[in-house]
């Protein structure tokens, strides 16, 4: 029973335990032991990045695509260090993350030797929780813990650090089932009085919007049917986060697009002139807010989220919900069912009829030409010739991001993965490549930004090695366009070094790694492009050389309120923006 | 109109493992919560628990934040806003060392005795004095110390329980 083992060899077992198939790494002096037992098996599957911020963005698209945990391993030292950008940003947007980093000796520790950092130190308010593990003996239990802690409540990134003489010493196994950790017991299930005070709030509403968020995601596919079903029972229409696109498919009829900063006009208003909002599992962030003072004033609001430090943190709301979205909206359906709920048809109607009117707005037209690709055509172009093949989509950051979240569209949860909270460029290559490691037959494409993708560029040596057919198209405009589209907004049109100067040839460049480059110059090359781009069973990289001028609307500059979004280029602010406008980010 | 900032007295009992207290601390400084006094000592050894003591300010939803990202720490087990829950207890110590001769050091001692602060070190020119109290009590003493030769202080910030039978 109680064999021993080694600490390396526990570490695999218990990943093995908790379901772990893949882990994304990089190794060095402080993890050998952990590749050595890495090598002796063939249960868990190790993918060699080529940056440690690489190997926990990989994770990420892993999981976000998956549900699952993602998993990284890398070295102390710099290799924590490298992996620390990555961490931040599966803790903003919710992303379930176990970092495995390796340590210098347990009686180093604390003297500056080679390689050491205070990874626990640095991490910890990068985690959700992190662990130093002294004792090889606590080593499974921790890992276990660790993994639960990760997926359940909010979901997060967990780290272990793990000093190398614990991973050399012998100890005993201890399997998942007999560890209950000791305080962490999310609120899962609502509490019932509160669903119903909210389906009442809901029946009496005559201008009621669901703005949903990626709470509805973590949740699972289960939550997004049942918000489906709740939305299309009911009638209401409904919006989202950035991070929450695809819970409610974008061809619904009760689709109004994303909410937010460059969210549609048509959501943006009706989340300004709503009378009910319905918050499913998001966060009332300041991208979606704008002016607090001025977001939907006449409201009454409804907050479900699974954690509680999320409600009244930004926006006072009226019934807060705690629960998972899948719980609470099982409790929504039963209880709107049970009790025979209908909300005031020709109020709904009228409501319909104004959202119709902010439609017809149509607020993503752009100037249509054939003598440049303009990028919100190249989107256009991409979406109608990935049709029908179910593609995963990730991005960069910039306009490209914000382009793809307006013009493609997502049916199903677990398709779009993007850097929402802390907008890290660099995000989406090797999120594409954890998302094409979980679905290896996909299609998998990274919405790209010629700056973006030099931040993370070293991994197109990770998906040839792995035969990755992940397809990099980048939106090629020669500028940091989102930068630059601020400076021109709010700062003069000073655009102090927003050019993208001295660009690497793209197709030489991915021809130079083992890729297929191809490129697109005229809007008649590019849909043999996109075509080859996707019938190559190749990692393919395209550069897309488009309009270097285009401007990303609607857009609701920094300190302004829903009402006050901008269309178009054409479109100015009412008055300049405000101070407090300008100090936002 | 501006936010009541009010003075709430928390209660926190976490698990006593490596790094919880930076884990408080960080979270105060990180997300920029005033701490106007902080305890934190082991109060239940055999289940390695430690009770940290936190008064902190702020506006009513500031407040309930703080104890929304308290109880979110993975080993916390309770949070307590004593301040809400009803009567409480609020004490602290402190030492206080005075230095002087003649009239000044007689009155010294003769207003330790009024505020019944005990002398637990004495030379021939100098008090140490420890006084229990309350945090207003332990101000007004001191100050009066600082008139008599008040050389240095350690306060220990305070401590807290509520009123009745009811535990934590
Ligand atoms: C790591 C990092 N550094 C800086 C920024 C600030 N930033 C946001 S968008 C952007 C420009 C992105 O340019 P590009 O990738 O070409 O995308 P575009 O906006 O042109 O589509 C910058 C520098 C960031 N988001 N992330
Ligand atoms: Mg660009």
């Amino acid at each position: 029973m109680s064999e021993k083992l080694t600490g390396a060899e526990i570490l695999i077992k218990a990943l093995r335990d908790q379901g772990v198939d893949v882990i994304f790494g990089y190794p060095g002096g402080a993890v050998l032991p952990i590749y050595d037992a890495l090598f002796k098996q063939n249960d868990v599957r190790h993918i060699l990045v080529r940056h440690e911020q690489a190997a926990v963005h990989a994770a990420e698209g892993y999981a976000r695509s998956t549900g699952k945990v993602g998993c990284v391993l890398v070295t102390s030292g710099p290799g924590a260090t490298n992996a620390v950008t990555g961490l931040v940003d599966a803790l903003m947007d919710s992303i379930p993350i176990v970092c495995l980093t390796g340590q210098v000796p347990t009686h180093l520790i604390g003297n500056d030797a080679f390689q050491e950092a205070d990874t626990t130190g640095i991490t910890r308010p990068a985690t959700k929780h992190n662990y130093l593990v002294k004792q090889v003996d606590q080593l499974a239990r921790t890992v276990h813990e660790a993994f639960y802690v990760a997926r359940t409540g909010r979901p997060g990134p967990v780290l272990i650090d793990l000093p190398k003489d614990v991973q050399f010493a012998e100890g005993t196994y201890t399997a998942p089932q007999e560890v209950r950790h000791k305080t962490y017991r999310p609120q899962v299930k609502p509490e019932i009085a509160r669903v119903e005070e909210a389906i009442e709030l809901i029946a009496s509403a005559k201008r009621p919007i669901l703005y949903t968020g990626g709470g509805v995601i973590n949740s699972g596919p289960l939550a997004s049917q049942l918000l489906t079903q709740f939305a299309r029972m009911t009638n209401i229409p409904v919006t989202s986060t950035l991070m929450g696109l695809g819970a409610f498919p974008a061809s619904d009829p009760q689709w109004l697009g994303m909410v937010g900063m460059h969210g549609t006009y048509e959501a943006n208003l009706a989340m300004h002139g709503c009378d009910v909002m319905i918050n499913l599992g998001a966060r009332f962030d300041d991208r979606v807010t704008g002016k607090l003072s001025a977001f939907a004033p006449g409201s009454k609001k409804i907050h479900i989220d699974i954690d509680p430090s999320s409600i009244n943190k930004n926006v006072a709301v009226d019934i807060p919900v705690v629960g998972d979205c899948a719980h609470v909206l099982e409790d929504m359906i039963r209880i709107w069912k049970a009790r025979q709920k209908q909300l005031d048809k020709a109020a709904l109607k009228s409501w319909w009829a104004q959202i119709g009117t902010w439609r017809s707005v149509d607020c993503l037209r752009y100037q249509r030409t054939d003598k440049v690709i303009k990028p919100q055509y190249a989107l256009e172009r991409l979406r109608e010739l990935t049709r029908g093949r179910d593609p995963y989509v990730t991005t960069e950051v910039g306009q490209h991001q914000m382009w793809a979240a307006q013009f493609l569209p997502f049916e199903q949860p677990n398709r779009w993965m993007t850097s929402g909270g802390l907008g890290t460029m660099g995000y989406g290559l090797p999120a594409a490549i954890g998302v094409q490691i979980a679905h290896p037959d996909a299609l998998v494409v990274d919405v790209a930004g010629e700056a973006s993708i030099m931040m993370n560029i070293q991994e197109l040596s990770t998906a040839v090695q792995y035969k990755l057919p992940v397809k990099i198209f980048i939106l090629n405009n020669q500028w940091m366009g989102m930068v630059r589209q601020w400076q021109e907004l709010l700062h003069g049109s000073r655009y102090s070094e927003s050019y993208s100067e001295a660009l690497p040839d793209f197709v030489k460049l991915a021809e130079a790694f083992g890729c297929v480059g191809l490129r697109a110059t005229s809007v008649d090359e590019l849909d043999g492009v996109i075509t080859q781009m996707i019938e190559t069973r190749r990692p393919v990289v395209v550069d897309v050389c488009v309009d270097q001028k285009e401007n990303c609307f609607p857009m609701i500059p920094g300190g302004k309120a829903h009402n006050e979004i901008l269309l178009g280029p054409d479109d100015k602010p009412g008055q300049a923006t405000p101070e407090e406008g300008m100090v936002l980010v | 109109m501006d936010p009541i900032i009010e003075k709430h007295t928390i209660s926190v009992l976490v698990d006593n493992e490596p790094g919880v207290l930076a884990r408080v601390i960080g979270l105060f400084s990180g997300r920029g919560y005033n701490i106007e006094s902080l305890t934190v000592a082991e109060t239940d050894a055999e289940q390695k628990l430690s009770r940290i003591t936190v008064v902190t300010s702020g506006t009513r939803m500031i407040i309930e934040q703080i104890k929304a990202q308290l109880d979110r720490l993975v080993p916390v087990h309770k949070v307590r806003d004593l301040t809400d829950e009803g009567p409480h207890i609020e004490r602290e110590l402190a030492l206080i060392k005075v230095a002087g001769t003649g009239e000044r050091r007689i009155e010294a001692l003769r207003l330790a005795d009024i505020f019944k602060a005990r002398v637990v070190d004495a030379t021939l020119t100098s008090f140490v004095f420890e006084m229990t109290g309350a945090v207003d009590e332990l101000d007004d003493f001191i100050g009066l110390m600082r008139q008599l030769g008040l050389v240095d202080v350690s306060r220990t910030g305070i401590a807290a329980i509520s009123k009745g039978p009811a535990a934590l």
